[in-house]
């Protein structure tokens, strides 16, 4: 990162930053081969060279950069203390050549590099002899690996962990978990080859009723075959949580019987007198897909069902919305009027949408009703909306190994577009497929863990862990479109998972303050007054914003526990003194006294 | 009285709305029980007015429902005793012994509303012989709404206790009508003794103590102790040692430099009231000239001023921006919330609040600079010089000096500046409601707590006390029961106390302060007051513990070779040659019209200042300077929300953190005293680590007791388990224009491969 200051999430484990953390006297700096020590298994240098780093917080700064398969590092002593700069490949969205040769000014030669985690990077070099030619080459080959016929970081990586991350998730582990399957609810296996829908996992729940026949009709008249499958159960009332694509109706309102009845059987299962269907979209968009082949549940053809419309906006609207709020916060924060340049993004307003939508699947669930949940293909709100309502309803997935599995299963396994939302490897930085959706829902998780700091037990580490991570490319997890698409690819046996990172240093991760409550419902407040820009991640380049390693309050808190500890300690090795035969004085006040904090130590060390 | 009821009753055969019980119910349950109801009135406490079967709306429900009571209005408050069995709240922790949930202090009412049919007008005095509104809206000074139904009540009682509520609330009256008065004469408030008190800077004693403790080398002056000099001037004061006798009364006070606080470098801070400028009258330039020399003379000859009034916002524009501010909060039904929620950003910006919060801090910040970074003595001027000049000087003393980051730091900060200071409360809050006086209403002293908030918020672990404490200090001033309030400045206390006094010696009335507050809170209560986060400064030597006071930091927080000074134009602007020039200017462009030709320069180099300091480790009892970027300026969520029922985070906030933190605190100080008891001398080897054992803020904030975010103002008791679902959702999004194509488009390219 390009900033004089202690970078925020400075670990050895944590590889965006760990080079940063090598804070060496300036003396020692020069003599070392600058990146070596810091290259990870696998990882290999391609190309260094002297450059200058047009820092935006500090100026101009000459230095050296080294590009390897992984990720460019640039290192300036010019500075004090030193500034440096440690990006993956990964999160280069765009490079392109600024300035040419006969260009006037300093400074005026080089690239201009655009990244996917919210900054730019520009560097200048000597204008004399095509300077930059061969580095403009590389970077863009190693940065769009799959635009070149070259494989993914996370192919070629070596690294090894205590853990293997690939098994966190077992969808029939995670099912069993929920209580699946049962009478209402079974487990099939109709989509083993993907042939019932090729973007699903191969293990679905559905009504006990329906027949694999039933299912296969279904599939024809939802969108890409996403029929509605069950996301979550409600253990006492037995709602349930089905997520899907939009059905099939088109201009001429087409009705398809099967569906009909499937959805009834839904409603059914638990005796729900009215199945909800949230529709994600705002109610205009989804009459215009009418026009594309899709729409949504007319009135008459489910007759014991309620539409509800949720109004939130595509990918297209998210795309700008961040755009936007880049634009605000990089490099400089806007100066006037800041909040009203922060509501002319709408991002906030996007989240407070998504979140109250969520809310609402979640209090139906609450009040005994199940409910469907679908966009246009139920991969993208869908997701974010079932993902959140389960956040709310099911205290396990607030822990950290219970994030992992929601990620897994309503993200990864549902087929959430990561390849084509991100845009791994690939060098059409105009593509409009790509969409921050899942940055946003991250936004959206952070929010209630600021809302209700005690009931996770995952820290903000772990969120911004996962979005360096989801451009990296060093880890698999966010790879691929769907479950096909990483088996054709055998992405669990050739690459290693973000999730073995995470759990082999999970300490790292751990929220202090986290109280464990099962059963309780969290409803976030959707309401801009609780709403706040996430600081630390879209503005954590910028040095002026302070950077705490931890926040006060938890830097307070632990140093209390140690003391507390250290207290404990020597009132035992007092007592122990004290109820020693020899000991003269055997004060009988310290003995009851003694009790109470004895009963603490093992109920207050759930946190650890 | 009894046929009131059935009147009442048949008046309104047709409510229009769901109440839990209808008036006849009441009738008919009530009958039995026929007493006047009060509540525990205080002593002087006299009941002017009353009406039965008054209905108040349970806020935040647009089902229209409520709760039957008695409405009355006393010469302290307005009060509403329900008429339902009152349940005994046991997690009432916090609970105010002036006044409860359902009292409204007199002073404390902002505007009442009318509310006729669909129509709601705001009541201002005079208007309202023989007329009643059916509803009748009070928003208060701290935020809280109340609406009361008179429909239910016989006609006359209706009218009677709303013209009376009016009359009392609305109408002028003189200062000896508050209820402090009265409250006085009839208590024997017992003289506290003030041992390990706050220092009240009403004696030349506590002026000389404080000048010792910052090393400060100036002239006390107590000639003033009986007002001979001037009544404008205040008993004490201190002014540079070479300002000579005569100087004293020259302008009635104004022009003179009045010492504030000393920088352990010498140099020190000093305000005044500005002189007006008569035209081709020279003596007051001449006698700025030579006030200005004295200051100068105070440290190495160098002296900067600073007239407030040309670049901060003037009274006027602080209570116009505040009046807009407020109106967010003040919420009559949830609907009306919701709307405002998706505009909330920009009209936060619009009303300027956060910015007038923003350019006190920076102001300060750059008062900061000046003596902490060139050690020149700095003199802050403005008309009057007890507004902004209180605001600035005080955060100045809070931003270098730790002592006044505790409590009682605190309280003895807020004596100096502004009680003895001379700010003029009683005009400032127009408790009296004087026509004359309307113009000069502002709420500087809450915007100086806006400021303390900014920076508590940033430096949590920097001050002793707590949100909850500020909050209710804010509370406190619209409670005519406190001393610290109700005047203008001490000759003004001085006469009223004394004419006021029941003995006919010489003693003045005894009237409790706002610190004393064992008044409002008992000592649990209290405790909630302690910022769990405060750690105190490390001692080296444990064993000497000589005053409570923290000495005064000695070790500059900033070696000067870190800066290169970047010459500055604009503000501070060097005294000895240019003054005249200055002194002659009118007025400059005020920095809110011209933000563009003025700010860049200084806004640069209080950037660079703020960014110095913050590479370095940050100490908590060293300067603290506030970040002022965009997003680091916030809304005081506690103030102002705390009321709302539908922004109540259940179970959440920061609260549910901190609590933790003070369980863990409660734990360490028990194992402390357990430890000591042993006879273990505890060498503290974790830094600044062991906790006071007298901060003991254990909140009984068991896992039994869940909290919300409005923590400690609404207990638990109003909670619903229902989430608030936004409504209006839709008109919130203008994905107009650019986006109004995005929004239309599909998802993915095309339309679904699955097209049949």
């Amino acid at each position: 990162m390009a900033s004089a200051s202690i970078p925020v999430y400075n670990s050895s484990n944590n590889p965006l930053e760990n080079s940063s953390s090598h804070n060496a006297s300036r003396e020692s700096l020069k003599m070392e081969l600058l990146a070596d020590c810091s290259l990870l298994p696998g990882e290999e240098r391609i190309i260094d060279k002297d450059i200058i780093y047009i820092c935006p917080f500090s100026g101009a700064l000459k230095g050296k950069v080294f590009i390897t398969n992984y990720r460019l590092y640039f290192k300036s002593a010019d500075a004090d203390p030193a500034v440096t700069l440690d990006v993956p490949l990964g999160a280069i969205g765009r490079v392109e050549k600024m300035g040419g040769a006969s260009s006037r000014g300093e400074n005026s030669y080089g690239l201009d590099i655009t990244c996917k985690d919210m900054r730019n990077l520009r560097f200048a070099l000597k204008q004399e002899g095509h300077s930059r030619r061969d580095i403009f080459d590389i970077l863009f080959k190693y940065a769009f690996p799959l635009s070149h016929g070259l494989l993914l970081f996370a192919y070629l990586s070596q690294e090894k962990f205590e853990e293997n991350g690939w098994s966190v998730y077992k969808p029939m582990e995670e099912f069993r978990r929920q209580g699946l399957p049962n009478d209402k609810w079974r487990v099939t296996f109709i989509n083993a080859n993907y042939e019932l829908c090729d973007t699903y996992p191969t293990i679905l729940v559905v009504p006990f009723k329906a027949t694999e026949e039933d299912l296969r009709k279904v599939c024809t008249f939802r969108s890409r075959g996403r029929i509605p499958v069950l996301s979550w159960i409600h253990r006492e009332n037995q709602a349930v949580i089905c997520r899907c694509s939009q059905p099939l109706v088109g201009m001429s309102g087409k009705r398809n019987k099967d569906d009909e009845r499937y959805l009834d059987l839904i409603r059914e299962a638990n005796g729900t007198a009215k199945l909800t269907i949230y529709d994600a979209r705002p109610s205009v968009n989804a009459v215009a897909n009418k026009a594309t082949g899709g729409g949504y549940e007319g009135d008459d053809a489910y007759q014991n069902a309620e539409l509800v419309f949720l109004d939130i906006h595509n990918i297209h609207v998210m795309r700008e919305s961040l755009k936007k709020l880049k634009d605000i916060v990089y490099p400089n924060v806007e100066e006037s009027h800041w909040l009203s340049s922060l509501e002319s993004t709408h991002w906030l307003e996007h989240i407070k949408l998504v979140i109250s939508g969520a809310i609402q699947v979640a209090d139906k669930i609450s009040g005994g009703n199940s409910v469907v949940v679908h966009c246009s293909d139920g991969w993208d709100r869908t997701a974010q909306l079932t993902s959140l309502a389960m956040l709310m309803l099911d205290s396990h997935y607030r822990t950290l190994r219970g994030f992992q599995v929601l990620l897994e299963k309503e993200w990864i396994s549902f087929g959430h577009k990561f390849a084509n939302r991100i845009g791994h490897g690939d060098k059409n930085h105009a593509d409009q497929d790509r969409s921050p959706i899942f940055v946003q829902f991250i936004d959206c998780v952070w929010q209630m863990t600021k809302q209700f700091p005690t009931a996770f037990e995952f820290n903000e580490r772990l969120l911004v862990t996962i979005l360096d991570h989801l451009f990296s490319c060093r880890f698999g997890t966010f790879l691929f479109n769907c479950e096909s698409a990483r088996d054709t690819n055998e992405l669990r046996s050739k690459t290693v998972s973000l999730w073995s990172l995470v759990n082999s240093d999970l300490s790292f991760y751990q929220n202090p303050f986290y109280t464990p409550e099962s059963n309780r419902v969290l409803y976030p407040v959707a309401s801009m007054r609780h709403l706040e820009l996430w600081v630390t991640y879209y503005i954590r380049w910028n040095p002026r914003i302070r950077q705490q390693q931890q926040s006060p309050v938890e830097q307070r808190y632990i140093e209390l526990l140690a003391l507390r500890d250290e207290y404990l300690k020597k009132l035992e090795e007092l007592q122990l003194s004290d109820s020693s035969p020899n000991s003269s004085h055997l004060s009988n006040s310290s003995t009851p006294n003694a009790t109470s904090p004895t009963q603490h130590i093992t109920h207050l060390h759930t946190p650890f | 009285m009894l046929s009131s009821l059935g009147s009442a009753g048949g008046k309104s055969a047709k409510p229009s709305f769901v109440s839990y019980v209808t008036p006849e119910e009441i009738k008919s349950e009530k009958e039995p029980s026929r007493k006047e109801k009060h509540p525990d009135l205080l002593p002087g406490e006299v009941v002017f007015c009353s009406a039965s079967t008054v209905l108040k709306y349970t806020q935040d429900d647009l089902s229209q429902r409520g709760v039957f009571g008695a409405l009355l209005c006393t010469n302290f408050r307005v009060s509403f005793v329900s008429d339902e069995a009152p349940t005994e709240e046991t997690g009432q922790l916090f609970k105010n012994k002036l006044y409860g949930e359902n009292d409204i202090p007199l002073s404390c009412v902002d505007n009442i509303y009318g509310g006729y049919e669909d129509k709601k007008k705001l009541i201002t005095g005079g208007l309202v012989k023989n007329k009643y509104p059916s509803k009748m809206i009070i928003h208060c000074k701290d935020l809280r709404v109340f609406q009361f139904s008179l429909s239910f009540s016989k006609e006359e009682d209706a009218k009677k206790i709303f013209q009376g509520i009016v009359h009392h609330c609305l109408e002028p009256k003189s200062l000896r009508c508050l209820f402090a008065f009265s409250y006085c004469e009839n208590t024997s408030y017992p003289e506290v003794q003030r041992k390990k008190q706050t220092v009240m800077f009403d004696s030349v004693e506590d002026w000389i103590q404080d000048m010792k403790r910052t090393k400060g080398n100036c002239r006390v002056v107590s000639e003033n102790s009986n007002f001979e000099l001037s009544p404008k001037l205040p008993q004490f004061f201190i002014v540079p040692s070479n300002v000579s006798d005569e100087d004293l009364t020259k302008y009635q006070g104004k022009g003179l430099p009045m010492w504030c606080w000393s920088h352990h470098s010498g140099c020190a801070l000093f305000k005044t009231a500005s002189i007006p400028l008569v035209q081709e009258d020279n003596v007051p330039q001449t006698y700025m000239e030579k006030m200005l020399t004295a200051v100068a003379h105070n440290h190495l000859y160098s002296v900067k001023t600073e007239d407030l009034s040309d670049t901060l916002p003037a009274v006027q524009d602080i209570l116009l921006s505040y009046n807009k501010f407020k109106q967010f909060f003040l919420i009559d039904n949830t609907t009306e919330f919701w709307m405002s929620d998706m505009k909330w950003f920009s009209s936060l910006d619009n009303c300027g609040w956060l910015d007038i919060i923003r350019q006190c801090l920076q102001k300060a910040v750059e008062v900061v600079e000046c003596l902490e970074k060139e050690n020149t003595n700095v003199l802050i001027m403005e008309e009057g010089g007890s507004d902004l000049c209180c605001v600035v000087s005080s955060l100045v003393q809070l931003m270098l000096d730790p002592y006044y980051r505790t409590l009682l730091g605190f309280q003895s900060l807020v004596q100096k500046e502004w009680v003895a200071g001379g700010h003029a409360f009683l005009d400032r809050s127009n408790h009296l409601h004087l026509k004359d006086k309307a113009e000069s209403q502002s709420p500087v002293f809450l915007l100086f707590l806006e400021c303390v908030w900014q920076l508590q918020q940033q430096h949590g672990p920097a001050f002793q006390f707590s949100e909850t404490y500020l909050t209710v200090l804010s509370d406190s001033v619209h409670v005519p029961v406190f001393t610290t309030f109700l005047f203008n400045n001490d000759s003004h206390r001085d006469n009223i106390l004394r004419a006021e006094s029941p003995h006919t010696q010489r003693s003045p009335l005894n009237c409790p302060t706002v610190w004393d507050w064992s008044v409002q809170f008992d000592c649990k209560a209290q405790d909630l007051f302690t910022n769990p986060l405060y750690s105190e400064k490390p001692k080296q030597d444990t064993s000497v513990r000589k005053s409570y006071r923290p000495k005064h930091l000695r070790q500059l927080s900033l070696p000067s070779s870190a800066f290169k000074t970047p010459p500055k134009k604009g503000f501070f602007k060097d005294e000895a040659d240019n003054l005249k020039k200055i002194l002659g200017v009118k007025r400059l462009s005020r920095w809110m019209l011209s933000p563009s030709s003025e700010s860049p320069q200084t806004s640069s180099s209080v950037r660079e200042f703020y960014e110095a300091w913050q590479t370095k480790p940050l100490d908590y009892h060293g300067l603290l300077l506030p970040c002022l970027d965009g997003p680091s300026i916030r809304v005081w969520m506690q103030r102002y929300l705390r009321w709302i029922h539908d922004v109540q985070i259940l179970g959440g906030g920061p609260v549910a953190m901190l609590s933790k933190v003070s369980e863990i605190l409660g734990e360490v100080q028990e194992l402390q005293r357990q430890l000591d008891r042993h006879g273990c001398t505890l060498t503290s080897n974790h830094k600044g680590a062991r906790p006071r054992a007298k901060t003991a803020s254990v909140i009984a904030a068991r896992s039994s007791v869940r909290l919300s975010s409005s923590f400690p103002f609404v207990t638990s008791r109003n909670w619903l388990f229902k989430p608030a679902i936004p409504t209006s959702l839709l008109q919130s999004l203008m994905v107009t224009g650019m986006a109004g194509n995005l929004a239309d488009r599909e998802d993915d390219g095309g339309g679904p491969e699955s097209l049949v």
